[in-house]
């Protein structure tokens, strides 16, 4: 079927078999694989990518279903010479090893952090209403969708911390 | 010209602190790093030669048997089904392909047909819905339903310890269970492979390409020079990606029969079943001492699984022999041959779940004696190797101890079950760190150009370790460049072959390489400007030797290159080598739930030379939190009727996330260990989870005075506890 894709500023029409998901849609037919598929089945987070600016896991998206939305993946958040804050954090704070989920950290990240700034609690908030405090517990509550077996989970957290300019909290426990 | 090394004897030559350009060691961010944020670095299933089809692999639905028949794929190109394709994964380091012929099959999963299309959707839905028809056979899956196999060479024994046992003042004599783990690394194994005549380039998700090119060509029928093998970023290994396995195989069989490139990515259940598992374990643990603490028995007898063609061990009491001093001791290995998925290596075989237990029953013993955890250890710390006598290369578990309870508040910890804060029971629990230590055969190339650019060429791999940072530091160090000017190659076979990474060997035996090479280089470099190679410095470019000064465009004439090649020698038998530390952790447990929060975390390490204080913390922090996933979440279950893999995704085999996961704290013990080459470094990716989890556990106990021995501690079992 014939599909058109808004993705990271550029429209990209395609001729897809129905049952291509956007995930596969991105790396098998259009070369963008920097979102990555870890489990194809919505559990590790891997494939994370922005539509019309919310996280969402592109593995469980039929491509057909981002018809005229607007698609954002890793590649149109920054580059190498360009790297957005949260890149550069990531980058500063080791946030990666093997590097595998750090694109979907990153675009859960962006959007997480809009989230937090657009007042929704999450399960370890201490109010409904917000403000929320970026404290270790709130981020590690909120980035609890995207997986890292090497575990960069601890620099994952300060690198987002100090992205958001809220660096020197002290962490409460449990 | 090529500097070799066997590392016969000691260095004390610290010639890498003697270096002027200061780079080694600083906490670098990682060179490819800008790649990896941006989702530019591209892993083994990514990329797309012209004509690409896509196979998605047919496993087998029953435990054991005969494959008789496969049917036929509508839609597809091609249903593969060839005698070459593999059983199950080669384990690490093997020099040839694993078993072979798909048709037997030895457990639910076994790959047994590939099937390609155009398409990946039309590939998939062709794979599952191809027919199958089977002879099935009736085979064990339950370590506990067989008589297990005794291998001679796993069992050790010193004195009598059922004696030492019966004259002790206190004795500790329990029996545990851990689960199958799985790697669980977040790239699921995927290849991409393409002829040109005779010749095959496989791009994989591989951790050492150097053996992996043996077994591949072994396996294909081809010679190695005919195969070329690039894993430039691999999306995790952990011990999964150490063979190749059978998505490689059959992408290099498919795509010869079809002219085509051909992509292969296993499902991540296919990983699961595919991959390696860490064998589950039963282990006794027997400890006698005398009144105080001072341990006169060890046992340690063990039962772990694998399939009967499989060679592997887990060498679940490895570490037994020489951690604590005792007179009596008995280790004992014993292997019931089933049919579940292959056992291999999962990060830190042996030790991950042998210390973690061992450690346990330190903590048993400790409260059963009345003597701090700590204290019970530092009195039993051996002098020299008990078993063998042996003198230990370097061996700091002691100031690990001491400066882990100094740093962690370990002076603050109460008696069990007396912290609490509202609903949470609040504990304290430590543990002793300790994996064994080994170099590999390792070979690196390193050309500096006339422009001061310097290109370092290993088939080494980086599968998250900071391969490609630690390796432009040393070249970077030992040739006086600023780091910018260092360009570092990794795998592909093309390049000199490397140690690969696996057992915690890599950074070590592939940075000896390197400074092999190097030292090489400042030869020819000192050859030019008229001294001895120890009395040149390199620094920023220019070449100094008393009050010379040149810079290096002036002494290379075009570019001149370097290779070493390190080999283990007389070192890694007559000494014990062994990285060091400590763990410490601060739970709490829910006395309603059971749920188990882990406050704080931290380790102490000794690993030799850090050479990159960044990355290495971030080994140590991924090594801490697999200890959390093993005290606590971790378990692959089997179906007892047919052994297959129940828990086989990230749904149902739960790694730890963020939320469970606080703001671990890493500490490193300066060391030099003069065993281990010129580099003085000793392996570090493992050690960081050899007893995390018993530090985790014995915080448990130390919270609610509960002692989970079938791990993981989940709720439902701290809650039965608590009811007790």
């Amino acid at each position: 079927m014939q599909i058109t894709l808004h993705l990271n500023g550029a429209t990209h029409d395609l001729d897809l078999d129905p049952r291509t998901t956007l995930l596969d849609a991105l790396r098998h037919h259009l070369g963008m694989t920097g979102t990555k598929k870890g489990c194809d089945h919505g559990q590790c987070g891997a494939c994370t990518v922005l539509m019309d600016g919310r996280r969402i896991n592109a593995c469980l998206t039929l491509a057909c279903m981002a018809q005229d939305a607007r698609i954002t993946t890793i590649e149109g958040l920054g580059s190498p010479d360009r790297l957005s804050p949260l890149q550069q954090q990531f980058l500063d704070h080791d946030g990666f090893q093997c590097g595998y989920c750090t694109p979907g950290q990153i675009c859960s990240a962006t959007a997480m952090l809009e989230e937090i700034e657009a007042g929704w609690p999450s399960h370890v908030s201490e109010n409904l209403d917000g403000p929320f405090e970026l404290s270790h517990a709130e981020i590690a509550e909120r980035m609890s969708g995207n997986l890292c077996r090497c575990a960069a989970y601890a620099n994952i957290v300060a690198a987002i911390r100090q992205a958001a300019g809220t660096t020197g909290w002290r962490e409460d426990a449990a | 010209m090529t500097r070799h090394l066997r590392v016969d004897g000691p260095n004390h030559d610290d010639r890498l602190d003697h270096m002027a350009q200061g780079i080694l060691g600083q906490p670098l961010n990682r060179l490819e790093g800008p790649l990896k944020v941006t989702g530019l670095a591209a892993y083994a299933a990514e990329a797309r030669p012209m004509n690409m089809v896509y196979g998605v692999l047919v496993q087998a639905s029953v435990p054991a048997g005969k494959v008789l028949e496969v049917g036929d794929a509508p839609g597809a190109l091609a249903v593969i089904h060839d005698k070459r394709m593999v059983r199950y994964a080669a384990q690490g380091m093997d020099q040839k392909g694993p078993t072979s012929g798909p048709d037997q099959i030895e457990y639910m999963g076994q790959a047994i047909a590939l099937v390609v299309a155009e398409s990946f959707e039309t590939a998939r839905h062709a794979a599952q819905n191809i027919a199958v028809r089977y002879k099935t056979a009736s085979v064990p899956v339950e370590p506990e339903a067989v008589k297990p196999e005794l291998p001679p060479k796993k069992q050790s024994a010193a004195g009598n310890v059922d004696k030492a046992m019966q004259d002790a003042a206190v004795t500790v004599d329990r029996v545990w269970q851990t689960p199958s783990h799985m790697s669980a690394a977040m790239e699921p194994h995927a290849a991409i492979a393409e002829w040109d005549g005779d010749h095959v380039t496989i791009r994989a998700a591989l951790q050492m390409l150097s053996s992996n090119r043996k077994q591949m060509a072994d396996a294909l029928g081809i010679k190695e020079q005919n195969l070329r093998l690039l894993s430039p970023y691999v999306g995790g290994g952990f011990g999964s990606k150490l063979g190749i396995n059978a998505e490689a195989v059959a992408a290099a069989i498919a795509a010869k029969k079809l002219g085509r490139p051909v992509m292969v990515a296993m499902t991540r259940q296919q990983v699961f079943d595919l991959a390696h598992r860490r064998s589950e374990t039963r282990q006794r643990i027997r400890l006698a001492c005398d009144s105080d603490g001072r341990l006169t028995g060890i046992g340690h007898e063990v039962l772990v699984s694998n399939l009967p063609s499989s060679e592997f061990v887990e060498p679940v009491a490895q570490a037994t022999p020489f951690t604590y001093q005792a007179a009596h001791r008995q280790v004992v290995h014993a292997v019931a041959r089933i049919h579940r998925g292959c056992a291999g290596s999962v990060r830190a075989p042996g030790e991950a779940v042998g210390v973690t237990v061992f450690e346990c029953a330190m903590d048993e013993l400790a409260e059963a004696t009345g003597i701090d955890p700590v204290e019970l250890r530092l009195r039993n710390i051996p002098d020299v190797e008990p078993t063998t006598d042996r003198p230990f290369s370097s061996h700091k578990l002691a100031e690990a101890l001491r400066e882990g309870a100094r740093l962690f508040g370990w002076s603050n910890r109460k008696p069990a079950g007396q912290r609490v804060e509202g609903e949470w029971m609040i504990g304290m629990g430590m543990a002793a760190a300790v994996r064994v230590n080994m170099l590999v055969e390792s070979r690196a190339r390193v050309t500096l150009n006339q422009d001061g650019h310097a290109i370092v060429e290993t088939d080494m791999t980086d599968i998250g370790t900071g391969t490609y940072t630690i390796l432009g530091q040393l070249a970077a160090e030992m040739l006086g460049l600023p780091m910018e000017r260092v360009e570092v190659r990794l795998g592909d076979t093309n390049f000199p072959p490397a140690s690969g990474s696996g057992g915690s060997f890599g950074a070590a035996s592939s940075g000896n390489s390197v400074y092999l090479a190097c030292e090489e280089i400042r030869s020819q470099i000192a050859r030019a400007m008229s001294c001895d190679e120890v009395d040149l410095t390199l620094q920023d470019g220019m070449a100094r030797a008393g009050n010379v000064a040149r810079p290096l465009s002036d002494l290379i004439d075009g570019q001149i290159s370097g290779e070493g090649h390190l080999q283990p020698g007389k070192t890694e038998k007559s000494h014990r080598q062994a990285t060091w530390g400590s763990h410490w952790a601060e739970v709490a447990v829910n006395r309603w739930t059971g749920e188990v929060r882990v406050r704080r975390m931290m380790g102490v390490f000794a690993c030799g030379r850090v050479l990159n204080e960044k990355t290495a913390r971030s080994q140590c922090l991924g090594g801490m939190t697999f200890g959390i996933g093993i005290a606590l979440t971790e378990a692959m279950e089997h179906d007892p009727r047919d052994g297959h893999a129940v828990s086989r995704d990230l749904a149902e085999y739960h790694i730890p996330t963020h939320a469970d996961v606080p703001a671990l704290e890493v500490h490193f013990l300066p060391e030099r260990d003069a065993y281990v080459g010129p580099l003085q470094a000793k392996g570090l990716g493992e050690l960081g989870i050899c007893g995390a989890g018993a530090a985790v556990l014995n915080a448990v106990h130390n919270a609610c005075g509960v002692r989970v021995r079938q791990l993981p501690a989940t709720p439902d079992k701290i809650v039965a506890g608590l009811e007790d």
